[in-house]
Parts: structure tokens; sequence; C-alpha cells
């Protein structure tokens, strides 16, 4: 299969689950939805109203990555309710065509949802918004991280007898590194004299190592996860 | 031979500990901990790459007895994981009177490593089908050796560094007599590692040539309810 072919495979995948997604609205509602919750629930839980340094990384952190759960837990669901695996394996594209499908509808998904929520993030927590310019590095490295991790482990999980309960099992330990190295270049941007720059090129490039990382290892292990 | 050598060096090494090594001028009697501590976890970590290696070979051959190497490898790691969580809460306990210690890198590193290999076995049992539990688990070995050592470098540059330096210090490391008692402890763990993994690997073999005799005998095949194996058997 030329690459222009495999392109093509990839563009109509990609395409398929987006549309899919469109017209379902399966995962994404969900999503903000349980965002937007979860924020509310900080705010008495930390019985804070304004928020600011670590803490504020922190909330939105940890509340993107519980969010992207909900969606890597359907990342596969419609592949394997509907034989969309065995229609795959009938077409002669290679394994990582459907690897770079996912990971890419599921980057789309993270930005949807990023698009929505940390601005309403910002309106509840934050005092000055210039902080949010710089944080789309730090969102987009750590999207691909969560696409990649979250498109393996989704993928592993779907054929097991606890979907739901494997995929945040194996993912939150796999991406500490990665929200290390977010938390770590997102605090001082939510500085309470406006944003700071501490070590901010150090911890994204463990966040785009982390993600090297694992683009080789999804392309090394998808293959055997795709075979029946 | 490995067990008997196993006996042989950890006895050794213990007493060595006990009646040559010099106390620590710092630490006193506490840093004693560290023959024990620091092998468990060197080889807990190695047996978990190794594992990793064995998975890898076992996707690119299809060999099933790869995939035994790499349950065992993990469980008796992940037993050894045990034992270097204890012996570290009791060391951090002993020099810095807390009982866990979140600014120490090392600790932190191999407690998120250890959460992340326990999940090996409920993702492993979630899987039905028999080859396909065995190569989804050889790919999370992979995963997860590739992962340990990210996981240090983002621990370690995230925390300050305060984890007693014992080898590389600047006033020049270890005397003579700790150096080799370390060695000498050191190959005691790895042995009692080698030795359990074999006992294991042997009991599963045991086990596999006990269900093959049972079915060759006509009897039911099918395990008792509630005795379900989840783990793989080496076929003889």
């Amino acid at each position: 299969m030329s690459v222009g072919q495999a392109f093509d495979a990839w563009k109509a995948l990609v395409g398929r689950d987006l549309l899919t997604e469109a017209r379902t609205m399966r995962s994404l509602p969900a999503m903000v939805l349980f965002a937007v919750t979860t924020f509310v629930i900080f705010r008495y839980g930390l019985d804070r109203t304004q928020l600011s340094g670590s803490l504020a990384g922190g909330v939105l952190w940890t509340t993107l990555l519980f969010a992207a759960v909900l969606g890597i837990n359907r990342l596969f669901v419609s592949e394997r309710e509907e034989g969309g695996f065995d229609a795959f394996r009938l077409t002669p594209a290679p394994a990582n065509v459907l690897l770079a499908a996912k990971v890419t509808s599921l980057f789309v998904y993270l930005v949807v949802l990023e698009l929505i929520v940390v601005p309403i993030f910002a309106l509840f927590f934050l005092p000055e918004f210039s902080s949010l310019l710089p944080l789309v590095a730090v969102l987009l490295l750590a999207n691909l991280g969560f696409s990649l991790l979250g498109t393996v482990v989704s993928s592993m999980a779907v054929n097991s007898t606890a979907r739901d309960l494997i995929v945040p099992l194996l993912l939150l330990p796999l991406v500490v590194p990665l929200m290390i190295a977010v938390t770590g270049a997102s605090a001082p941007l939510f500085g309470p004299e406006g944003p700071g720059y501490e070590r901010f090129g150090e911890w994204l490039m463990v966040a785009a190592l982390y993600d090297g990382v694992f683009l080789l290892v999804g392309y090394a292990v998808f293959e055997f996860l795709l075979e029946d | 031979m490995v067990s008997v050598l196993t006996v042989l060096f950890l006895v050794v090494g213990f007493g060595l500990v006990f009646f040559w090594t010099p106390m620590d001028a710092d630490q006193g009697f506490k840093q004693k901990i560290f023959y024990l501590h620091v092998p468990l976890a060197i080889v807990a970590l190695a047996g978990f790459i190794a594992a990793g290696v064995e998975g890898y070979r076992h996707i690119r051959t299809g060999d099933a007895r790869h995939d035994l190497n790499s349950y065992v490898f993990i469980h008796i790691s992940v037993v050894f994981g045990v034992a270097v969580l204890v012996t570290g809460a009791i060391w951090a306990q002993a020099s810095w009177g807390k009982w866990w210690v979140w600014e120490e890198p090392t600790l932190v590193s191999f407690l998120i490593v250890f959460l992340l290999y326990c999940t090996y076995y409920p993702f492993r049992y979630a899987i039905e089908d028999r080859d396909r539990q065995a190569r989804y688990a050889s790919v999370f070995a992979i995963t997860a050796g590739v992962f340990v050592p990210l996981n240090f470098i983002a621990v370690r540059m995230a925390e300050s560094v305060i984890h007693p330096r014992v080898f590389a210090t600047a006033e020049g490391g270890l005397p003579p007599s700790m150096m080799w008692t370390f060695l000498v402890c050191f190959a005691g763990i790895a042995l009692l590692w080698v030795t359990l993994v074999k006992l294991e690997l042997v009991g599963k073999r045991v086990n596999g040539q006990m269900s093959r005799l049972r079915r060759s005998l006509g009897e039911e095949s099918a395990p008792a309810p509630g005795t379900r194996r989840v783990s793989p058997q080496a076929e003889v």
C-alpha cells in the first residue's frame, strides 16, 4: 500500500470518527459536562474562589485528565460492537493507519474539549487571562501524549471484560511523568503576578520526550493489538 | 545449585553486614538496611525491564514460553517491590523521622512503577481469550518496561535530591569493605530472584503436566468454579 493510499485510509477513518461523533454526540458532551462539574466540586473541595500557581495547574490538569479518560473509554467501542475491527482487517491498510487515525480523532476531541473548558476554567478561577496563550503549547503537547497513550490503552482494554475499569487503571500510572511535566510547566504560568516561565522550556522538553517515546512504542506494538 | 548459592551468598552477605562493615558515621546502625533495600530495588527494576524484553520476544516469535517468563519475572519483581517499599519506609523513618517522604525522588518513582505493575494482574485476568491475553500482556510488559526509565527522569526533575547518595559522593564514595559487602548482598538478592523465578516456573510446569494427565485420564478439564486459572501455563 502506497503512502498516498495509507493517507486516504487515514482520512476516511478520521472522517468517519468525527462524523459519527458529530451525529451521535457520544463522548464530547459528557466530557465537557464532567469537566465543568468537576470545577464546581473543586471550588468547594478546596474552598477557593480564585486559584493561582500549582493549585490552578493541579485543578486544570486533573480535570482534563479525568475528562479525557471518559473519551478514551469509548474510543474503540464502535469498532468492537459494530464490527469495525473486522472491517478494518479486511482492508489492506496497515495497522498503524488505524493507530494514526484514532490518535488524530482523540486529539481533535481533546482540542474541542479544551476550547470549551479552558475558557470556563479561566472565567471561574483566574484573575486575568494572559496565561492562556502560552498554555496552548502545554495543552498541545499534553494532548499528543494523552492521545497516544489513550489509543494504545483503549485498544488493549476494549477486548477485556472490564473495559471501564482497565482504562483508568492502566492509564493513570502511565501518564504520571507527563502530568509532572505539564503541571511543572503550567504552575508558573498561573503565577499570581502574571505568567512566569521558570523551567518552562525544560518541562516542555520532558513532555515532548515522553510523546516521542510513546509514539515509537505505539508504532511498534499496535499491530499486535489488532491481530485476532 | 542456584538455591545453594543463594543461601551461601545471603548468609555470607548478611554476616559481613553485621560483623565486618563499619558503622556509618552519620546514620549509624540504621544505615545497614541499605544492604537489603538497594539490591532489592535494583533487582526488581532489572526484573521489570527483563520482563519487557521477554514480552518483546514473545510478540516477535509467538513462543508462549517467553510470555510465561515475562509473567513470572513481573510476578517475582512485584513481590520484591513490596519489600522495597517496606524497607524504604523503614529507612525513611529511621533517618528522616517520617515513614514516607515525598521529596525523595527514587522512592516515589519506585512507587509509581510499582503501582503500574500492580495493574498487570487485573488487566491480564480481564482478557478471556488465551492467545490474546498473552499478546496483550506482552504489549503491557514492553510499554511498562519503556516507561520505567522515563518515569525516573520526570520524577527526579521534579524533586530536590535528598536521597542518601551512598555510591558516588563528593567525599569519594564507599570504603572498600562496604562496597564488597554490598556486592555480595547484591549477588545474594539477585540469586534469590533467580531461584524464585525458577521455582515459579517449575510450579507452572508441574501444573501444566498435571492438567494434561488429568485430561488424558478423561477427567473433567474445566477447573472448579472460583479457581479459574488466569496465569499462563508452561506447555511441556
